[in-house]
Formats: C-alpha cells, sequence, structure tokens
C-alpha cells in the first residue's frame, strides 16, 4: 500500500493518538520519512496541540475559586439537602 | 464523598467538587467565549449538581456527569443569546480540512506563551471551531478526557469523538501554523523523535 499525502492526513490524529494498526502505521511512517510537507504538518499539529492544552491559555479568573464557594454556601442554605433517589 | 454529602454532611460537597472546579469553568467559556458569563454558568452548574446529587448513578464518572451538567447549563444559556444558532455537524461527510503545509515551521516554544498576543492567537482559533468540534476538542485535549468519557459527555457515538476531534486538530492546524510562524521566530530545531 502506497499511501498518498492526502490519505497521510487523514491518519494523523491516529498516528498521534497512536491508535492506528501496525501496518497502517508502518506505511505513514514510510511516507513521512520522505515526505517533508507532511512530516511538517505532524509536527506542527503535534505543537499545537501542546500549546492549546497549555494551562497559560485559559486561566481562572482572580478570586473565582472563593465566589463559587460563597455562592454554594448561600444556595445551600435555601434549597433542602440532596436526598439519595430511590427510584429505579 | 457523595455519601457523605447525602447521609447530611453537605459541607462535604464543596470538598468534592474542588478538582473540577477549573474543567467546569473551562468547558463554560469555551462555549460562552465571556468570563463573566462562564464563571456564572459554572457556580449554577454546580449548584444544579448539588441540588441532583442523589440522581447521580456511580456507574458514570462524577466528572463525567458534572461536565455534562456544564455542557447543559452552557448550551441553555448559548441558545438564549442566540436562538437561531444551529451547528449541524455531518460526521459521515468524508471531506476533512486540508491542513496549512509550511515546510519551514514545526516548532513553536511553549515559554512563547509567556506573551499575550500568543495566547491570545491560540484562544481566537479554538474559539473560532464550530461549536461540535470546540466541545470534543476542549473535552479531549484540554480536559484529558478519554475517548468514551467524551463520548458520554456529550451523548454522540465513539466513531463521532474521534471523526471531530481529527477535524478540529487540522482545522486548528491549518489557522494557526500560519499565524503563529509570523508571530514567532522561525525555529529550524526539530522533535528528538524524528
Amino acid at each position: 500500500m502506497v499511501l498518498n499525502c492526502r490519505h497521510v492526513w487523514d491518519y494523523i490524529s491516529g498516528y498521534l493518538d497512536n491508535t492506528l494498526d501496525a501496518s497502517t502505521r508502518a506505511h505513514v511512517e514510510e511516507h513521512l520519512a520522505h515526505c517533508e510537507i507532511c512530516s511538517a504538518i505532524l509536527d506542527s499539529t503535534r505543537n499545537i496541540l501542546i500549546l492549546t492544552a497549555d494551562d497559560r491559555v485559559f486561566e481562572l479568573p482572580l478570586g473565582y475559586s472563593e465566589r463559587l464557594h460563597a455562592r454554594l454556601t448561600e444556595a445551600m442554605l435555601n434549597v433542602p439537602p440532596p436526598e439519595k433517589d430511590t427510584d429505579p | 464523598m457523595i455519601e457523605k454529602v447525602l447521609g447530611g454532611q453537605t459541607e462535604t460537597f464543596h470538598e468534592l467538587i474542588r478538582p473540577y472546579e477549573r474543567s467546569v469553568y473551562l468547558m463554560a467559556l469555551s462555549l460562552l467565549h465571556n468570563e463573566a458569563e462562564a464563571e456564572d454558568a459554572a457556580q449554577e452548574a454546580f449548584i444544579k449538581a448539588y441540588r441532583h446529587l442523589g440522581k447521580f448513578r456511580s456507574d458514570s464518572r462524577f466528572s463525567t456527569w458534572l461536565i455534562a451538567i456544564a455542557l447543559n447549563e452552557a448550551r441553555a444559556r448559548l441558545r438564549r443569546k442566540q436562538p437561531q444558532l444551529t451547528d449541524s455537524i455531518d460526521d459521515t461527510s468524508e471531506n476533512s480540512p486540508v491542513p496549512a503545509q509550511l515546510t519551514d515551521w514545526r516548532e513553536i516554544p511553549s515559554e512563547t506563551l509567556e506573551r499575550k498576543e500568543v495566547r491570545s492567537l491560540v484562544r481566537s482559533a479554538l474559539d473560532a471551531l464550530p461549536l461540535a468540534y470546540r466541545e470534543v476538542f476542549v473535552l479531549r485535549e484540554l480536559e484529558e478526557r478519554n475517548v468514551q468519557e467524551t463520548a458520554d459527555a456529550l451523548d454522540i457515538t465513539i466513531a463521532s469523538v474521534k471523526m471531530r476531534l481529527h477535524r478540529a486538530r487540522l482545522m486548528l492546524q491549518k489557522q494557526l501554523a500560519p499565524q503563529l510562524k509570523s508571530a514567532v521566530p522561525v525555529s529550524r530545531r526539530r522533535f528528538p523523535w524524528f
């Protein structure tokens, strides 16, 4: 099986997640070894995933936790305590 | 801890939810794009979780159950803001996005996230993803939920989770690679595993 670039793009997620079967993975790697475009796409996709997952991209607002627990305390005073649902 | 809350030690609920504060906020923010509204939605989601704790079934993970409540809360607010919002996604279509083909850009050091404009570029690209892809991407990549948990939280199939995640990743690569390339000096350093 010879893969062209478009086939390889379809397999990028499977490759990154290591969910491809051994044969497909071998074919993808064979293509990547010779194709600078696809190996750069793979690298940049992996790199972008690392960046997006970084905690600094989305930071919690200052005082978020304190406000949350204060509101919870208030709400818990006003609603009956939860009880185990005995419905089947 | 859940049993304790249901047994009357309601204060324990504060400790129970502490590990999930960030996840729930992030989920709401990724849908609503507004910090104040996301915070309010997160608070509301936790209050709903408290009220309905008795309905939690221990055969599902507590975190997945909480995320599903947060998603519902954020989606309801989104619908109120944008009643015309439709985000139908065709998971069966074979058309995947075409990634950006830049052979001179591979790596951007994570220290660049110290720069405000780089964080802003990444956030904008995430915000621009279609809602159905964004939900899957946030759960899988930011919340690090596995495929099954993501499918459970969103009530979609595992195949849809995989398809949406793949497309979201390629869309982000297409959008961000050229932008980050111009925002950060080119590095020709390769990953050590290549």
